[in-house]
């Protein structure tokens, strides 16, 4: 009888044991794997300087709505909207969206005109990691003005297996 | 992504002169990143649509560039004037030959 306990009990042990190994094969993957593809905050930096060539960015007019807390970062609904009359005299040309931990920062560019009528925009994104991401407005008369968010991603996008 | 994939665009047939219209525009394409790994460790290669063009009347008042940070069967919502009427053109580039275009009838009063 004790015999017959003893031999599933140590299987099961075994098994445990293996189990615990690939976890933590899979752990030190994970944390070897998204420091050699994700972007670093310098990276979004270049390429806000890249958009805006060196000019300054004034805080405000624009509204980036994320959710704040994402589970899959696959997905995510983005939402820019910039405070502009969108007239023939003043209007917003382009709106940049970065993010500081996506493989490429640039996520995209939309160039509206005055005849975009409002600038507002609705677009699906993918979020490698929990992040701040920016929208920059560039206006007609050449000023730079940007806004942010910040959002928590539970699964990442970009670096799973298929 | 084949080249045979599916867009879809979305817009008011009537619109009064000198309105907002909201146009949302639709791409079945798998957007994929170029920095995914098969399980043999094969790296797949970048295939997106990287422009998305609105021209009304021949005119362009829209146009976007997307980046692998889009998410996949890209959607994209945003607004225009209707000044007269017309056609919109929606044409959709991207890697690997990738090119589609729709058309929609606009009626402005």
């Amino acid at each position: 009888m004790r015999m017959k306990f003893n031999i599933p009990f140590t299987i099961k042990r075994r098994q445990w044991l293996k189990r615990i190994q690939d976890l933590g094969c899979i752990a030190v993957g994970v944390w070897f794997s998204p420091g050699t593809v994700l972007a670093k905050p310098e990276d979004a930096h270049a390429a806000i300087k890249a958009i805006t060539g060196g000019a300054a960015i004034k805080e405000g007019r624009v509204k980036l709505i994320i959710p704040p807390l994402v589970e899959n970062g696959n997905l995510v609904v983005l939402k820019v909207s910039v405070e502009s009359p969108m007239t023939v005299n003043n209007y917003v040309k382009a709106i940049h969206i970065v993010a500081e931990g996506n493989p490429v920062p640039n996520i995209f560019t939309a160039y509206l005109t005055s005849r975009s009528g409002k600038a507002s925009l609705t677009t699906r994104v993918r979020l490698a990691d929990s992040q701040l991401v920016w929208a920059i407005a560039q206006m007609n008369d050449g000023s730079f003005w940007q806004g942010s968010a910040e959002t928590l991603v539970t699964l990442s996008a970009c670096t799973e297996m298929v | 992504m084949s080249k045979t994939s599916r867009t879809s665009i979305t817009v008011p047939a009537q619109a009064k002169k000198g309105s907002i219209i909201e146009i949302r525009a639709i791409a079945q394409h798998d957007m994929e990143s170029g920095f995914r790994y098969t399980e043999s460790g094969k790296l797949i290669p970048r295939d997106i649509i990287r422009v998305f063009t609105c021209t009304y009347n021949n005119v362009e008042v829209f146009k976007a560039d997307f980046y692998a940070g889009i998410g996949a069967n890209p959607l994209i919502i945003f607004t225009t004037l209707a000044v007269e009427s017309g056609e919109l053109e929606f044409k959709w580039v991207g890697d690997d030959g990738y090119e589609a275009v729709n058309r929609a009838r606009i009626t402005v009063s």
